[in-house]
């Protein structure tokens, strides 16, 4: 993976930029040994590591200010990072950078159910914003897997997703305000607890911009009231066509499940191996969840039964309690794990127009077997966002690049077919050098352009999202 | 110039010797510009429909009306419930999809579903050098570069001239009821929340004509069962409305029926639902809420702005003397400053209309 030629300047100056940083942070905030720098050398993309110049770990706006303007002054690179779940290499170091992390600013700064929303620091967990108002019956949406762990200030810079957001939306869909801290130490607030931007949506430009932008110290997110309930079916097909076309019939007929979930055969028998859910033997399964109360459970559950049946499914299976709802679950939820076990894998996340589904796994299938790797799909059918994992042996030399370049095969065809080359893991380093296929000399200029407004030493995160060849004339190194 | 392609649209740009006034159906520009009449209406037409996908793809100057009338034929709609402000602002003209995007026109659903934005897959515009950007795409999840399409929605043709734009729609539901009961706004905003903060997925809170509405959408039991249910978490008495007639009580809520054919300084103010009451508090002035409380219309003499400044909150003027778009604090408007520098370096597209 090609990164940016730290720059030596820099580096030389090491000491001196430490100096500096200590003399605006707490001691407990500025870590330079390097025993210790290793532990931020990599995020969740743990294929590719360097181990930072320094990392700063401060607990309020007013230091992350502090501590961005000294490296503005001293031309340090600066790499945001919150809990460092990223699968895209967004918080991945250089090494003359400063990792700024803020998952010491946790804490919920006001609850508002009268009015919906809840502000908190942005190092606080995914979860543990829905854990800050679930005793008054209310929840944070968007859900990423990894939301015991992942930060806001994250979700904010990716535009994360999760299961829920068929339904609900992804993160952009409910924020509603931030605290954002430019390169130079200027803090902006934008948005806030009102439902419309006053003028330009620099809210909506700001999330998913890849912690390019600014660093999210608070976010004001909107929260929503509890469903009554919720409930699961299972469908099982022997054709993923036909599953395809049953989870096309479902939108059409208005019924909004709060998840689709798809799996094919691969993942069905991997994870039936590993979690023993009783998955049927089939080519291709459907998880459908609806909620709401009792009554209209069974009424949503009733005309998808209805659908589902017109495509002759193989398996059709209700839960009759939370038990079962738990065992239909356990298999999907346990999909990583799976395949984890039996082998190396990569984790792509294109997306595709859901209409495209049935030509896409038939190519990934192709393409798969003209690279000799096995690919598994699970996915978030409702939205079309792709799953594909590619099986390969990590402790085999050459198995990695060949994983990788059919992983971009797979990515150009999902753009091909009208899609994207990711729905919620982000651009990062992993998908950079893809941007190319789906955008062209010319839209990749008008984002960067944007940079140049928001950061225009291009400090912050500077060797993310664009190729490294498209942003060498506004970087160093 | 009325342009017939994306390529004479960019020609036209690239040509321009002065500032341009971008105008799509004209029917709810706010403020006011000078300069060459670009009009968008030629670019119009549906390239993509995927009624099982839920996407439609559009030239800008397409007819709004074209757009709901073809979704209407395959039982879908524009989530986002786009307001008809002609009546009050006292237009004529076509709505066009680039001028509801270009507008963020978002209505009453906005409160369950969200804005036009965040229905916005994807569009393409053309910039201030006449070059033609792409941004988003056809797909819900798309977190591949920056998001350009929420910048450009709700910029009011000052960022580029939108040419293409792609949306995410809905099917229309089985049934509609709407609960009403007249109140005053204080009750009223109180209501909203309570209604809003329960399990039954409103999709609609306002107040106008003095009462109270609240929606609910989807399959017919469900609808029943929840209309039920809300009465009983609320108390009180409450009038169910359903069918015909309870589209009709939200077209008057959509459209702000009740401040059409007044005169005086006409506002929309965006705050706090809560704050609706202290914003409106000793006002010589007629109302519609929208949005529980988070949306406020406003028709009457006041500082209107002031107030909603106090609360935390903005406002547009849409009638009277004064800038249609609330002042920003300065770091905000450097930012907007220094984008629309980038996007539009000459200065021509709704120049001053913003900033």
């Amino acid at each position: 993976m090609d990164m940016p030629i730290p720059n030596s300047a820099v580096l030389r100056d090491k000491a001196r930029i430490v100096a500096r940083l200590a003399a605006v942070l707490p001691r407990d905030a500025v870590i330079h040994d390097p025993a210790e720098t290793r532990a931020y050398e990599c995020d969740a993309l743990v294929a590719y590591r360097c181990a930072p110049m320094a990392v700063v770990l401060p607990r309020t706006t007013a230091e992350v200010a502090a501590a961005l303007k000294v490296c503005h002054e001293l031309g340090v690179p600066v790499v945001p990072r919150g809990s460092g779940t990223s699968l895209a290499g967004g918080a991945m170091p250089t090494a003359d950078c400063v990792v700024l992390g803020i998952s010491r600013m946790t804490a919920v700064l006001e609850t508002d159910y009268a009015n919906r929303f809840v502000r908190v620091q942005a190092g606080r967990t995914n979860l543990a914003v829905t854990g800050a108002v679930e005793a008054e019956g209310f929840f944070y949406a968007p859900d990423p897997s990894s939301q015991l762990a992942c930060a806001i200030a994250g979700n904010i810079a990716m535009n994360s997703g999760g299961a829920h957001c068929l339904k609900y939306g992804v993160t952009t869909n409910n924020l509603l305000g931030v605290t954002l801290v430019q390169m130079d130490g200027t803090v902006v607030e934008i948005g806030g607890a009102q439902m419309d931007a006053a003028g330009l949506d620099l809210l909506g430009l700001v999330c998913g911009s890849e912690g390019q932008l600014g660093v999210v110290t608070e976010a004001t997110l909107r929260i929503l009231p509890k469903p009554e309930g919720a409930r699961p079916v299972l469908i099982g097909f022997d054709s993923s066509e036909v599953a395809g076309a049953c989870v096309s019939d479902i939108i059409k007929a208005g019924i909004l499940p709060v998840a689709i979930e798809f799996m094919d055969r691969l993942l069905i028998e991997v994870c039936e191996d590993f979690a023993h859910a009783g998955y049927p033997d089939c080519e291709a399964l459907l998880i459908i969840e609806v909620e709401g109360s009792d009554a209209e459970i069974d009424e949503q559950l009733a005309a998808i039964t209805a659908i589902a049946l017109r495509h002759k499914p193989v398996e059709l299976r209700q839960s009759q309690s939370e038990a079962e709802a738990k065992r239909i679950w356990l298999g999907r939820k346990s999909a990583f794990s799976a395949i984890g076990k039996i082998s190396d894998y990569m984790c792509l996340d294109g997306t595709i127009p859901v209409s495209a589904l049935p030509y896409v796994l038939r190519r990934i299938g192709e393409l798969g077997a003209e690279h000799g790797l096995r690919v598994g799909n699970v996915f978030h059918a409702g939205d079309g966002n792709m799953h594909p994992l590619i099986l390969y042996d990590a402790n085999k030399p050459g198995d990695l690049e060949v994983c990788e370049a059919l992983g971009a095969a797979i990515l150009k065809l999902c753009v091909e077919v009208g899609g994207c080359l990711t729905g919620e893991h982000g651009v990062g380093i992993e998908k950079r050098d893809l941007m190319d296929v789906q955008f062209s000399a010319t839209d990749m200029e008008a984002q960067m352009q944007v940079k140049d407004v928001f950061d225009p030493a291009w400090l912050l995160n500077p060797a993310k999202v664009f190729p490294l060849e498209a942003s060498a004339g506004r970087r160093v190194g | 110039m009325r342009p017939e392609t994306e390529g004479e649209l960019a020609e036209a740009v690239r040509g321009a010797n002065g500032p341009l006034r971008i105008v799509g159906g004209g029917t709810r520009g706010i403020g006011s510009v000078s300069g060459e009449l670009l009009e968008t209406g030629g670019l119009s037409g549906v390239t993509l429909y995927e009624p099982g996908a839920l996407t439609l793809v559009a030239g800008a100057g397409t007819p709004l009306a074209d757009v709901e009338a073809l979704l209407a034929a395959e039982r879908q709609r524009l989530p986002f419930e786009v307001p008809d402000l002609r009546g009050l602002l006292g237009r004529d003209g076509a709505s066009t999809l680039g001028g509801v995007v270009a507008a963020n026109a978002s209505g009453p659903r906005r409160v369950q579903v969200g804005a036009c934005r965040d229905a916005a897959l994807g569009l393409r515009f053309v910039d201030g050098r006449g070059a033609v950007i792409k941004s988003g795409g056809r797909v819900m999840k798309n977190v591949t570069g920056y998001d350009l399409v929420k910048l450009l929605a709700g910029s009011w043709g000052t960022l580029g001239v939108i040419s293409e734009v792609s949306l995410k729609v809905q099917a229309l539901p089985e049934a509609e009821a709407t609960l009403c009961a007249p109140m005053a706004v204080g009750p009223a905003v109180a209501a909203m929340a309570a209604a809003l903060g329960s399990p039954f997925d409103l999709t609609g809170a306002a107040w106008a004509a003095g009462e109270v509405r609240l929606r609910v959408e989807g399959m017919a039991g469900s609808v029943a069962y929840r209309t039920g249910a809300l009465r009983a978490h609320l108390g009180g008495d409450w009038r169910v409305v359903t069918g015909a007639e309870s589209a009709a009580a939200w077209r008057e809520v959509r459209d702000v029926g009740p401040l059409q054919g007044l005169t005086g300084p006409l506002w929309r103010v965006s705050v706090k639902p809560s704050d609706a009451v202290a914003l409106l508090d000793g006002l010589e002035a007629e109302a519609v809420l929208d949005w529980g409380g988070g949306l406020v219309w406003v028709c009457g003499e006041g500082d209107v702005r002031g107030r909603a400044s106090v609360l935390g909150g903005h406002a547009s003027l849409l009638r009277g003397a004064g800038s249609a778009f609330h002042p920003e604090a300065p770091a905000v408007a450097r930012l907007a400053a220094g984008l629309r520098a980038q996007f539009d370096p000459r200065g021509i597209f709704n120049a001053g209309l913003m900033g």
